[in-house]
Order: structure tokens, then sequence, then C-alpha cells
């Protein structure tokens, strides 16, 4: 049987000026399944997501979401296509303005139309889930850790229990512990409403918990595509050396050396 | 040998100024467009409402009282020159309604106002909280910007009526108990030289400050980026344009409602 195709690029290409950043990006994200993007820093991996949102309109190539091309569609279609999306900010981007239970009923309040006292009980059963007591639901989000704003940031994410969730670097910044807790609740959460998930890192540790298919771009391009127990024997240099750490290999650094 | 091509920083410019009106002009496209179009957040309306007209009162409510007591001493300075001292009740509510209490109120609210919009979006820009309301099916035009749009067009009228009363004051204050005007009459001069149309007119103004210094703080901070630098120069040049911008309107909308 074909696989179910969730999400479909096809030839995107998008540039900044003279900075190609997507040169002709083509990948797959089947339904109900876990797709970590990996790749050093400035590979286009935000663009990419940013694109399939609507945040970013590419020059050219075909992005598809449940068979309908999203860069066809009208202002009400992809608005109507971003309630079934989610997605976690690289600095959890909560907003400062208002409290931490207010963020995660966000999309409930405004987009689902809640009253806010169906939202807050929502939100609250949201933060259990991301092991978020009801003693921070009033606090406002600079008060909090940069885990625990992940957290809320995820909770935020899985309120209206979307379709799919994109995880935009979902561990950077945090220790190792905290990584690992955030990998759980991320595995957690998606299993649990059975949505499908997209997430870029250059986190490994993080990218073989939480994948099920792993997608190696450089440059613009995918150039390794294969499922999470692959990649140590994947064959492919760029990704050996991506995994390993290495300075050597096919993947220059720019650095100007004196 | 000179190898300079001395066109080129033209071109850059031009090419610079009308990709920049190009970005103006969708940004206001798009504002006009959800302020008039439902859903209407009107608690977010009210909200800003408190912040750019009710905090921006103890600021505009003295700057316009030193303005109508100068005023009133640079009137009687100018006037006595003449033989001509009792016109200055007369002129200082001229000069107030029409002219100074939009202006000096646009002004100063410009720096309050315009300045915290552009560094508050600007901040939500880069920190991705703008993106974040897109993926919570929340258009930013709708949350962000058309709300603060709403409350500057209505509060600045407010503002400018406010300021006007206690720009009269201050002339009175200063004619007074400083020029020894006898207290009625100054009264009288300023309740029987004013028209309506000096206050009218004074108001048409205060509501298209308030558009341009609402529109330019949220088109600065909606278009920011490069981190704490970048919400800097967003801030600058929200309070530059808006500053230009009023003053350019002033002289336009002045020489309009004295031809019509």
């Amino acid at each position: 049987m074909a696989p179910d195709i969730h999400i479909q690029l096809s030839e995107v290409h998008k540039r900044f000026g003279a900075n190609v950043v997507l040169d002709g990006l083509s990948v797959d994200v089947e339904r109900g399944r876990s797709l970590v993007v990996i790749g050093g820093s400035g590979t286009g991996k935000s663009v990419m997501l940013k694109c399939i949102l609507g945040l970013l309109t590419p020059e050219s190539g075909e992005i598809f979401v449940n068979g309908e091309d999203v860069l066809k569609s009208g202002t009400a279609a992809r608005e109507a296509m971003l309630t079934k999306f989610g997605m976690l900010f690289q600095g959890a981007a909560l907003f400062d303005s208002l409290t931490v239970w207010e963020n995660v009923a966000f999309g409930l309040i405004q987009g689902r139309k809640l009253a806010r006292g169906e939202a807050h009980d929502i939100a609250l059963e949201k933060l259990a889930q991301v092991g978020l007591g009801g003693d921070v639901a009033g606090l406002r989000p600079a008060e909090l850790s940069g885990g625990m704003q992940k957290r809320v940031g995820l909770a935020r994410a899985i309120a209206t229990d979307p379709e799919v969730i994109f995880f935009d670097e979902p561990t950077t910044g945090l220790d190792p512990i905290m990584a690992d807790v955030i990998n759980d609740l991320i595995v957690d959460c998606v299993q649990r409403i059975g949505a499908t998930a997209v997430s870029i890192t250059h986190d490994l540790a993080s990218a073989r918990k939480i994948a099920d298919k792993v997608a190696m771009i450089h440059k613009g391009k995918i150039i390794w595509y294969g499922d999470v127990g692959e990649i140590d024997d994947s064959g492919n240099p760029y990704v050996d050396q991506f995994i390993n750490g290495r300075a050597d290999g096919p993947i220059k650094m720019d650095i100007l050396r004196a | 040998m000179l190898d300079y091509n001395f066109l080129a920083p033209v071109g850059r410019f031009v090419l610079a100024l009308f990709a920049e009106i190009g970005r103006l002009s969708l940004f206001l496209k798009n504002a006009l467009l959800h302020i008039a179009l439902p859903p209407y957040y009107w608690r977010l309306v009210l909200e800003q409402m408190m912040r750019i007209g009710y905090n921006s009162l103890p600021v505009v409510g003295l700057t316009a009282f030193f303005t109508g007591g100068v005023l009133a001493l640079q009137i009687y300075i100018g006037g006595s020159r003449f033989n001509a001292e009792s016109i200055v009740a007369s002129i200082v509510a001229l000069g107030i309604t029409r002219e100074l209490g939009p202006v000096i109120a646009g002004l100063m609210v410009t720096g309050r106002v315009s300045a915290a919009i552009a560094a508050e979006l600007g901040t939500m820009r880069v920190t991705e909280q703008i993106d974040a309301l897109v993926t919570l099916s929340t258009n930013p035009f709708k949350y962000l910007v058309a709300p603060r749009i709403i409350a500057g067009v209505l509060c600045m009228p407010i503002l400018v009526a406010i300021a006007d009363i206690i720009g009269i004051f201050g002339g009175y204050i200063v004619g007074t108990r400083t020029l020894g005007f006898n207290s009625a009459a100054y009264i009288k001069n300023t309740v029987d030289f004013i028209e309506f149309s000096d206050v009218f007119s004074g108001l048409v103004k205060a509501a298209v400050f308030g558009f341009l210094i609402t529109l330019m703080g949220a088109y600065h901070g909606f278009h920011s980026q490069g981190g704490a630098q970048g919400v800097g120069r967003a801030t600058t040049n929200a309070v530059v344009s808006a500053s230009i911008l009023i003053l350019a309107a002033n002289y336009t909308l002045t020489s309009l409602i004295f031809t019509s």
C-alpha cells in the first residue's frame, strides 16, 4: 500500500535577494508519522516550515497539504488550513502580554471561538499534559524558566488537537535533561493526538528520539531521506559527517582562513 | 583614473525608495481592509485607547498648559508694539485650537505612542510572536494593527479637545496673573472670537495625526528585523517618520481648510 502523504513539497525555490535558501526542495511527510529534518545552521530548515505555513511565499514550486496546493489557495482556505496546524517555536514565542493559560487557550478562544471558561479548563488540562500545575497558569511567560516556557509553548501547540504539529528546534538552548523531558513530551503528545509531526533540529539525540523518518537538508535540498534506524549506516558521506560532527568532509563551512 | 559609477548610489536610493513606498502601500491596504472587515476586537481597542489616550493625558496636558502660557506672553509682547495688547485672549484661543493644540499633542503622542507601538510590535516580530499569531489562526493585522489605529483615530481628537481647553486656560492664567488682564474680559474675548470651525478643524487634524502616529508605529514595528538593534531602528524610524508626516499633513490640511 502506498504511504498516505499528508504534506508534500515539490521543487520549492525560495531566495532572499541573491541568497538562495531553498533550491528545489522536495519532500513527502506521511500522515501520522514524525519527520525530523536535520541539517546545519542556515541550510533552510526554518524557511521550509515558514513556506508551508504561508509565512513566506516561495518563488516557485508546489506545496500540497491533504492534496491541496496551498500556494494557489486563497486567504480563507489558508486560514482554514492553519486551524489544523500547531507550531512550537524555537524561542517558544509566547505572548508576553498574556498569562500562561491565556497563551495556551489563545487558539481555542481566537480560532475556535470557545468561551473563556471552557478554554481555561482545556488549557489547564494541556498544561497538566506537559507536566505543569495550575500554579503557573496565572503567571506571565517572563516569570518562567526557558524549559518551562518551551513546555507552555508545547501546550499551546497541542491545545487545539491539531492534525499537524511543527517543532522548530525544540531542544535548542535547554540543558540535556530538560531537552530529554521535552523530547518525551513531544513523542507523548504527538502519539496521543495522532498528529503528523515535522521537526527541524540539529540535535541528533532529539532526532533519534522523536523521529520515524529523517531527512537531511543541505544547501536548500533534501540530500538524504530514510528511516531513523538507518542514519548510522546511511552510506551518505554528508549524513555521516553531520551525525559524527566532523569538520572535515563534503560539507564545507564558509570560514575564511588567514 | 576615476572609475566610480556615480549613478549607482542614485539608482540604489531610488529602488529602495520605491520598495519602501510599495511595502507601505501594501501595509496600508491590509490595515484599512482589516479595520473595515469583521471580526472586531473591541476589548483590544478599549485597551489601546487606555494606553494611547488616557495615559497620554498628563504629558499632553502639561505641554498644552505651557504652550498656552508662552503664547500669551509672546502675543502680548508682539501686540504691545501695535498698541493691540487686548488681542491676546482671542489669538491664544485661535492659535491653540487651530494649530498648536493638534500639533503639540500630535508630536508628544508620537514620542510616547509611536515609539511604544514600534518597540512592542518590533519585539513581537523578532521573537516570532507575530508568526505565532498566524499559526494560531489569528490575523496579526486584525489583532495588532487595527485596534491600535482605531484607538489612535478615536483618541487624538479627545486628547486635542482637552489640550485646547488646558492651553487656553494656560493663556488665561498668564494673562490674568502676569499680564494684568481682567479675568471676565479675558474670558469674554476668548469666547466671542472663537468659532466652531476653529475647533473643528483642529479636531479633524487630530484624527489624521492619530492615524499617522499609530500607522507609522505599527508599520515600522511590523517590518523590523535583526534583533535588538532592529527594534531600536524601527522605534527611531517610527518617531521620525510620524513627526515629519504630522508636520507635512498639518500644512496640507491647513491649506485645504483655508481654501475651502
